[in-house]
């Protein structure tokens, strides 16, 4: 803006003029209000239960982390939520993961416009709107059922049971973003592949994978995030609410009785015994931890990668 | 299709007469000699019909692609030539509802027999396309990605050496070779694709409006390129430019379309006659810039 | 010039058969991967529809009309969990609603970059936080701060603290689909405003919203889909575990379909057993699916229109 003229002056004070207007003003208001609203509710959940939960921290230490559930608020802790959080997680991307991607991959790259892959397709947007709960009912009836009938023991209730009914729950969402990340792929590098006589699969896995790596990957994280903060459909398969005990041999660990960190905070929400508030609290964040570091991780990935077409 | 007695003399005749032989072939439509029957062909389209479902989009089709020499297709926008030239490749099979009929000859083989892998179509029979789309991998990488799904092991370095010069790249790359493909100039990745395409050893290279986003200086370096190639490859360029045509193909084809939008070929011949002495009305209205 | 041949010529174009039955294994394979969404469906069905069916054949069909739904005692007042879910789902869509427009409208219209890249995040992190959180922030923090402050005789557990909490809950959903689909409305659109010398607000409201209608309909849909089938929220901080009666008090405690679908699962009798009571889970799961697959449909038919007109 070296040189102004006049004109360029008065147009601009006119465009100003005009952001000043009364209506205009109100609006932008309402709308930066509404924002603040949310960031307001996110600031003041995560102080409240910061705060609540910071005598606990500072009276137990690692302590917490390290002891068992118990019904004596004063010496109870996060161990085998913990513990099957993370064993959960694993086991979830483990089973998940590939079936999603390869999914996508089938839908996106393989699959004709026919039918059968339009089934498919609704078939899997309608899953993703399914309530949770229900697919513990699937989980129970199903997962945990076919392990009790295998003779396991605990009823069939172990963690594989649950990881099993988590990885169906998040399966349409990780083939509709790995989906996504797929079609962002551009035409021509596909078209580069074919034309120096790459079969389907090499132009996949060799261009098409790797160029829609960082999308699946942001997907799939936010989607394990969603498994890992779960509750509802573990109610019905299998995870303990209430305290147990376990070996903590290897086999006990995939068989045995478990519990993940959301059903340790279920479980002591419930309780009516007021110590057990400030013990929730530490839980949430130990389990807000966990999960918001996967949101981060996901969310940091997407915006160093984003626009790279 | 030629047949073997016939095969020896026309390569001689086309090997002498070399890029002098389009002038002095007659330029005869209906029936007599054709011209770009005259040499041998790389592909023969006998009676070639494109479908995208119920839409025909390129009908009835017969047409000898010369060898070792550059044709160029033009036409009107619309009116089928990128289809034309993808079907010769097999590109169009990525389309679901694309089809063809009649039958497409390359060295005698049917390219839409039931036997033909489209895979094995496209590495004898290379593409460049429109943007160049270089591959997120290093200039290397981009080179060998062919050899390498080929089979080919080990070093590579002689061959990629071979085809960035062929590309009349190697001078520009020779020292980043580890770059990104992608940080290249547009004019540059072009003939990267082009060096990429070369490397899986192919017969022909079909290119579709390989110049159509780069700057005059960067489409001269492409033509130039092209009448080198025509030495051991057969060229067939799909071109919106009529003085690219005019400049660097042996032989032109001028498609346009019909009142259904399927596209068919008006004339075809030597470059210079097409220009010059065009014998179809449309086709003269067409090079002379009145329509189109 | 085209001289048929007398010899056939040879095959050079067959390529690699290993190559081929690879490629076609290949592709069998992920066709098997995408099936096992379909099984899971079936599975889904199947299991809900059959058990549904074994608990109205157990019971007497007049146990589903009674004065509140209390599933050990043999009341199955289905009408007691409808009406719970839609106090907590209007609740909640009065606060997600407005404000998740609003938010999407200032993201797509107003943020500059910088500020979006702010904002985003802040809805992304709320999105990713357990239900299971807020329905104890529910409980110690919305229900005391604000519920019982403003209605005095409020519960200690009630469905109008759970609502709020799920109204939050389903923000970032409704914000981030609404705004998918105000992004989606082109460029030139708002150009052709402005070049008329439309305002801001006016492009914003006259002429944005109105073309991205559909998508903001079809994120409502999806937000109170959401809202219906959230079940921990409710289950924590609506209290009423054991069963409770008809009510339209928000400020009652009380139960949604799945809460009381929580309930039964987490009682001292752990489900097991094949009892009613038991069965009856799969019956409100049953209503629960088809109530909002309804909704998904409908709301999918919504987003998809925006894609076919953009």
């Amino acid at each position: 803006m070296a040189s102004q003229s006049a004109t360029s002056i008065a147009v601009q004070r006119s465009l100003a003029r005009q952001r000043r207007d009364a209506t205009g003003l109100a609006f932008s208001i309402l709308l930066l209000l509404a924002m603040l609203l949310t960031l307001v509710i996110l600031v003041v959940l995560l102080v409240d239960q910061v705060t609540r939960a910071i005598p606990v921290f500072q009276e137990r230490g690692v302590d917490f982390l390290t002891s068992g559930l118990s019904s004596n608020p004063a010496n109870a802790g996060v161990f085998q939520g913990l513990v099957g959080s993370i064993v959960m997680g694993m086991l979830v991307a483990v089973l998940c993961f590939p079936l999603g991607i390869l999914t996508a991959v089938y839908l996106e790259e393989y699959a004709g416009d026919n039918l059968l892959t339009r089934f498919i397709d609704i078939n899997i947007r309608n899953l993703a709107g399914v309530p949770s709960i229900v697919y513990g009912l699937l989980g129970l009836t199903v997962f945990v059922a076919f392990f009790a009938a295998l003779g396991f023991p605990n009823n069939g209730r172990n963690i594989i049971a649950g990881a099993v009914t988590l990885t169906a729950l998040i399966l349409p969402i990780v083939i509709i973003t790995s989906s996504e990340a797929l079609r962002s792929v551009p035409k021509t590098l596909r078209e580069g592949g074919y034309g120096v006589g790459a079969s389907r699969w090499e132009v996949t896995r060799q261009l098409v994978l790797p160029a829609a790596r960082p999308g699946i990957l942001t997907g799939t994280i936010l989607a394990l995030a969603r498994a890992l903060g779960e509750t509802a459909p573990l109610l019905l398969a299998g995870a303990i609410l209430g305290t147990f005990s376990t070996s903590g041999s290897l086999q006990d660990l995939f068989t045995g009785p478990y519990t993940v960190l959301p059903m340790t905070v279920y479980d002591w929400a419930r309780k009516p015994q007021e110590e057990f508030r400030a013990l929730t609290s530490a839980a949430i964040v130990v389990l807000l931890v966990l999960t918001l570091s996967f949101n981060t991780l996901a969310i940091l990935l997407r915006n160093r990668y984003q626009k790279r077409w | 299709m030629t047949t073997e007695t016939l095969a020896p003399a026309i390569d001689v005749g086309g090997a002498v007469a070399g890029a002098a032989a389009p002038a002095v072939a007659s330029h005869d439509g209906q029936g007599g000699s054709d011209p770009m029957a005259a040499i041998p062909s790389a592909v023969e389209l006998r009676g070639v019909s494109l479908y995208y479902g119920a839409f025909r989009a390129i009908k009835d089709v017969t047409l000898n692609v010369p060898r070792q020499r550059v044709t160029a297709f033009i036409g009107p926008s619309g009116c089928g030539k990128s289809t034309l030239l993808r079907s010769m490749n097999r590109m169009n099979d990525l389309i679901p509802i694309a089809r063809a009929e009649g039958s497409m000859l390359f060295h005698g083989e049917d390219l839409y027999a039931d036997y033909v892998d489209p895979v094995e179509v496209r590495r004898r029979i290379g593409m460049v396309f429109q943007k160049a789309n270089p591959f997120p991998k290093s200039i290397y990488d981009n080179v060998a990605f062919g050899p390498r799904i080929m089979g080919a092991k080990g070093n590579l370095d002689d061959q990629v050496e071979s085809c960035l010069r062929r590309a009349a790249l190697w001078d520009e790359v020779k020292d980043k070779l580890r770059q990104s493909g992608l940080a290249l100039s547009g004019g540059q990745q072009q003939r990267l694709c082009i060096a990429r395409a070369i490397a899986t050893e192919p017969d022909m290279i079909l290119m579709d409006e390989p110049c159509s986003a780069l700057d005059p200086r960067s489409t001269l370096q492409i033509e130039e390129l092209m009448a080198e190639l025509k030495e051991k490859y057969t060229i067939v360029i799909v071109t919106h430019n009529m003085q690219q045509a005019a400049r660097a193909s042996d032989f032109t084809v001028f498609l346009t379309m019909d009142q259904d939008r399927a596209g068919y070929v008006v004339e075809r011949g030597p470059t210079l006659e097409i220009f010059t002495n065009p014998k179809n009305q449309l086709t003269e209205d067409y090079v002379s810039g009145r329509f189109g | 010039m085209a001289t048929p041949t007398t010899s056939p010529a040879p095959r050079t174009l067959v390529g690699s058969r290993a190559r081929r039955r690879r490629e076609t294994a290949i592709g069998r394979f992920f066709l098997a991967c995408a099936l096992v969404s379909v099984a899971i469906t079936a599975f889904i069905i199947y299991t809900v529809l059959a058990q549904a069916i074994e608990f109205l054949l157990a019971i007497d069909l007049s146990q589903l009309v009674a004065p509140g739904w209390f599933p050990r005692r043999g009341m199955f007042d289905v009408a007691t969990l409808i009406i719970g879910t839609l106090i907590v789902t209007l609740i909640a869509m009065l606060i997600a609603a407005p404000v998740g427009v609003l938010s999407a409208i200032y993201l797509s219209e107003y943020a500059t970059p910088r500020v979006r890249g702010i904002v985003k995040p802040v809805l992304e992190v709320l999105a990713g936080i357990p239900s299971v959180v807020l329905g104890f922030f529910a409980l110690t923090f919305i229900n005391p701060a604000i519920i019982q402050s403003l209605v005095p005789g409020a519960k200690g557990f009630n469905l109008a603290s759970a609502a709020i909490a799920v109204g939050i809950l389903t923000i970032p959903l409704i914000a981030s689909i609404a705004e998918d689909a105000m992004r989606a409305v082109p460029h030139a659109l708002r150009e052709a405003s402005y070049g008329l010398g439309a305002r801001r607000v006016t492009t914003a409201t006259r002429v944005v919203l109105p073309a991205a209608v559909s998508g903001i309909v079809a994120a409502i849909i999806l937000g109170v889909s959401r809202a219906v089938g959230e079940t921990m929220v409710v289950a924590i901080a609506a209290g009423a575990s054991g069963g409770s009666l008809r009510s339209w008090n928000p400020f009652e405690s009380g139960q949604t379909m799945t809460a009381a679908m929580a309930a039964l699962a987490t009682g001292s009798d752990q489900v097991a057993g094949n009892n009613a009571a038991f069965q009856s889970l799969f019956f409100v799961g049953l209503v629960l699916f088809v109530f909002t697959l309804l909704l998904n449909v409908v709301g999918d038919s919504f987003v998809r229109r925006v894609r076919q007109a953009y």
